[in-house]
């Protein structure tokens, strides 16, 4: 039992232990899922870390008092499409909400459609209902530079713009807005529209992934479906890969998704036609001519 | 007088966190909620105004609070009420109904009385405020 | 499961008396259509009287038979006809008594017609002399005898509608001293109760027309009061006029004085008979007026275990008939009620649909065909402090009924109706909060009682009154996987 002296001495030190921190646990489990669930990503996991490390900081100056305002949560992520944006995105907000910043873990995902109206007086509600439902959560906004079209004057994403801003300098607010989209129109979109840019402190850039880092993505989600390639396919795969790479409207890990999808396809249609029983080995291996079988290959390179 | 309409019109004023938790109430029961406000509180007006559309999927309450607070700005001498709707089969009704803003002052309401046949009256409640025209009533 | 001793029929048709079982009264092997009237009975044989026997007996009596072979069955499709004993049943726990599961054709009861349903089922047979005791306890009535009824004048959803009022159940009292008050006394009740915060008030069963207040002063004054507790509080208010009378002629005046008077309720009791009361619901939908039904007499027959219709029976025939509230019990007040029982009984009024239960005593799956629900009424020895096991026990479809508990109060009507909404507010906010009324109720009471005079002084007078009696009419299925 501790004396009323004691109590008074902890209070005196004013000793926080990050250690000891329920919420901490609770965070480096969502590190770990990160680090362990999304291959490669270096830099995303290392900034990731970062911001987790000072919000969990603030939080404990917050509660010796030596803080008090809510820092600034509001993120852009960029890079191109399938290199773990909405991913990340899930995994900030149950980082935000261990830490008490988000009320639920939840993120409500939203392109322009979602936001812009297309008549006067039809923005404001959507945009307001898209917060609405994002309310006490991640909202993210993916390609968010098409709310902004300087060519054209009358364009109703100035608005969704502006009611943006509002809630997101709203100090009441628990709503963390996330910017998602391609680095170079993301730059473009921020310094057009600075009042925006200063409240975003977070930027996270996503490259695209390497050739290796698709193969082992490839090699996780086949067997996430209990499938597995035999070694012919896997070569197979990796020259496909090589090849959709240098194609037009590359997307990363969601990409390899549609391949590994078309490869299954082509697997149960050539079982189905060998008309004999099927042994387990058949049904979860997928072999070098449901990789080949890819319109990639039959047209060459040069379709690309 | 104190204007009796609703589910809590008897306990002390809702503050806004006791509003939130009202609302959260409706929206985990899956019922959309919408706002109305009037300026004649007659116990047979059935239809108030409507600020917008009913608010429909939402998970939290936020945005229904917004909105409160946007038409309390836009009608402060009016009453505001939070509806939430139940769509389930064999219900299809408002489920809960309660106010969030009433006027500084109530005027309240007058018994107006013809005398018939028979010792009976024929009774008419009338709003003292909707004497005056709309956008004039509970002036201060 | 009773063994069977199947008989011979090669004799059905000699004259002269045969067993019931033998005439097919009973049949193991029915398949109950999905078209059949199905009723179950508890059934105590005087001894020595087979309870396979005792149930086709009851078969029997209930449809076609007679006591002894007649040559005329034989011009009719006399199989069809006949009612099914087809399961019976021991009574767990209770040596003697039997459940008989009977199938009636839907072609043996006129449509829409309550009167011609129980003329049927419980006409002659409770007095037959091989039973000491029979009791109707549950019936299914088929969604294609449901079809021919039109249910509940209004139902709870367009009352709700009609009374703008949402969310929370509706209070009321009835007007007591029960006899004696004259017209000006009487509206005094009405007009205090109503502007203190309930939402009706009502007359008693046996306020019909006396010599000390006759039924058109009552309505006049009642209406005075009625109305200007509306001016002041700027709610609907209504008071259940009632306009029980002797005959179909003065009920109707009576209805139509309500309604030129601009009451939104009249009133009924079930003394009057269920063709009154199907009329009188007709009556009350032509005209937009809701029809409160008080279930006056009904512990004649439905209190005791062993003999008589369970008050669910009841329940299901007044939903038929088309009234708006029916009196279901209170589980804590001062009248019969056990808990589970009483659970059925107001699922039955409110439910589409109503699954067997045998912990709640209903015996058949019930479909109502989106038939509108019956508003129940909790009445009888409730007061504010139990307001908050009252809305965990029922719900918001309910209409609580404190007499005592308001007229009763140290600090007057009003304020006795005041503590009454307070209590119930605090409670339903408290509920929709996410908080367990159960254990906490006691507590948001209090708090509530706090900030309001009223409530307070209700608390300090009734806080600790309870009726703990055990019920004469608890269910007798233990739940179990092979019940």
């Amino acid at each position: 039992m501790p004396t009323e002296a004691d109590a008074t001495d902890e209070l005196t030190l004013e000793e926080f232990d990050l250690a000891s921190d329920d919420s901490k646990r609770q965070v480096e489990e969502t590190l770990a899922a990160l680090e362990n669930e999304l291959v490669g990503l270096g830099s995303v996991k290392d900034r990731v870390r970062e911001i987790a490390a000072l919000l969990l900081v603030d939080r404990a100056r917050e509660q010796l008092g030596l803080s008090s305002s809510r820092p600034t949560l509001h993120m852009s992520f960029t890079g191109g499409p399938g290199t773990g944006k909405t991913t990340v995105a899930q995994m900030m907000a149950k980082i935000l909400h261990s830490l008490g910043y988000v009320r639920t873990p939840r993120v409500h995902t939203v392109t322009r459609d979602d936001l812009v109206g297309q008549f006067i007086g039809h923005t404001a509600p959507k945009t307001k209902e898209a917060i609405a439902r994002a309310a006490g959560g991640v909202l993210f906004i993916d390609e968010a530079y098409y709310l902004f079209r300087p060519e054209n004057e009358r364009d109703y994403g100035q608005e969704v713009i502006e009611i943006l801003l509002q809630e997101m300098e709203n100090e009441r607010a628990s709503l963390v807005v996330v910017f998602a989209g391609y680095e170079d129109r993301m730059d473009t979109f921020f310094s057009a529209n600075p009042g925006l840019s200063s409240r975003v402190p977070h930027h996270i850039s996503f490259e695209d992934y390497s050739h290796d880092e698709l193969m082992r993505i490839a090699d996780l989600m086949v067997a996430k479906e209990n499938f597995r390639f035999d070694p012919a396919a896997r070569a197979a795969f990796a020259d496909y890969l090589e090849l959709r790479m240098k194609q037009p409207r590359f997307s990363n890990a969601r990409s390899v998704r549609n391949a590994v999808e078309r490869c299954r396809l082509r697997q149960a249609k050539r079982l189905v036609e060998l008309h004999k029983p099927l042994t387990r080995d058949d049904l979860v291996t997928l072999t070098e001519t449901d990789v080949r079988g890819s319109s990639l290959f039959r047209d060459g390179a040069s379709a690309g | 007088m104190q204007l009796r309409h609703g589910a809590f019109s008897y306990l002390p004023d809702l503050t806004d966190d006791e509003i939130a938790l009202q609302v959260r109430y409706a929206l985990d029961h899956g019922w959309p909620v919408s706002i109305e406000h009037t300026d004649d509180p007659h116990p047979r007006n059935i239809y108030w105004e409507m600020w917008g559309l009913p608010l429909f999927d939402l998970i939290e309450p936020d945005g229904v609070m917004a909105e409160i607070a946007a038409c309390r700005g836009a009608f402060p001498r009016h009453y505001v009420r939070v509806l939430a709707y139940d769509a389930r089969l064999g219900r299809q009704t408002t489920a809960l109904s309660f106010l969030v803003q009433r006027p500084a002052h109530e005027p309240g309401f007058e018994l107006a009385r013809t005398e018939g046949a028979g010792r009976a009256q024929a009774y008419q409640v009338k709003t003292y405020a909707a004497a005056a025209p709309p956008g004039e009533r509970y002036a201060d | 499961m009773v063994a069977v001793e199947p008989e011979k029929k090669a004799d059905r048709w000699d004259p002269g008396v045969h067993s019931y079982a033998s005439m097919g009264y009973f049949d193991a092997d029915y398949e109950p259509k999905e078209t059949d009237v199905l009723a179950v009975f508890r059934v105590t044989p005087q001894p020595g009287v087979d309870p396979i026997e005792a149930a086709a007996a009851v078969a029997g009596e209930s449809s076609t038979a007679t006591w002894t072979v007649v040559w005329t069955d034989r011009l009719t499709a006399n199989s069809h006809y006949q009612a099914k004993a087809y399961r019976v049943e021991d009574v767990p726990g209770r040596p003697g008594e039997y459940f008989a599961y009977i199938a009636y054709d839907l072609d043996l009861f006129e449509e829409g017609s309550v009167a011609n349903l129980t003329s049927s089922i419980i006409g002659n047979v409770f007095g037959f002399k091989p039973l000491s005791a029979l009791r109707l306890e549950d019936m299914r009535i088929p969604v294609s005898y449901v079809k021919t009824f039109q249910g509940p004048a209004h139902g709870i959803v367009m009352e709700r509608e009609h009374l703008n009022k949402y969310g929370r159940p509706l209070l009321g009292a009835t007007v007591k001293p029960k006899l004696g008050l004259s017209a000006r006394n009487y509206g005094r009740v009405i007009y205090e109760a109503c502007k203190g915060g309930l939402d009706f008030t009502k007359d008693d069963e046996n306020i019909n027309s006396q010599p000390f207040m006759r039924w058109r002063d009552r309505f006049l004054f009642s209406m005075e009061g009625v109305n200007r507790a509306m001016a002041e509080t700027g709610e609907v208010k209504g008071h259940f006029l009632n306009v029980t009378a002797a005959t179909m002629e003065d009920m109707y005046e009576r209805a139509e004085f309500a309604k030129e008077l601009g009451s939104v309720v009249v009133m009924i009791d079930l003394t009057v008979g269920y063709t009154a009361m199907q009329s009188m619901a007709n009556w009350a939908r032509r005209n937009g007026v809701l029809l409160h039904l008080h279930r006056a007499g009904h512990s004649t027959f439905t209190r005791q275990k062993t003999h008589g219709v369970s008050f669910r029976v009841l329940a299901k025939w007044c939903r038929l008939i088309g009234v708006d509230h029916l009196h279901a019990g209170t589980v804590v007040g001062k009248l019969e009620g056990d808990p589970a029982t009483t659970r059925g009984f107001y699922d039955t009024m409110r439910e589409d649909y109503v699954p067997t239960n045998p912990a709640n005593g209903i015996f058949f799956d019930q479909h109502w065909a989106s038939m509108p629900g019956v508003l129940p009424v909790a009445s009888g020895g409730i007061h504010a402090g139990q307001m908050h096991q009252l809305l965990d026990l029922f719900g918001d479809d309910v209409i609580l009924q404190f007499g005592g508990g308001t007229i009763g109060h140290p600090l007057g009507i009003a304020a006795g109706a005041e503590a009454n909404r307070v209590a119930l507010e605090a409670v339903v906010k408290a509920r929709n909060e996410g908080r367990d009324l159960l254990r906490e109720g006691p507590d948001i009471l209090r708090v509530a009682a706090g900030s309001n005079r009223a409530l307070e002084a209700a608390l300090a007078t009734w806080g600790d009154v309870t009726f703990d009696y055990t019920s004469t009419d608890a269910p007798d299925a233990v739940p179990t996987a092979s019940y």
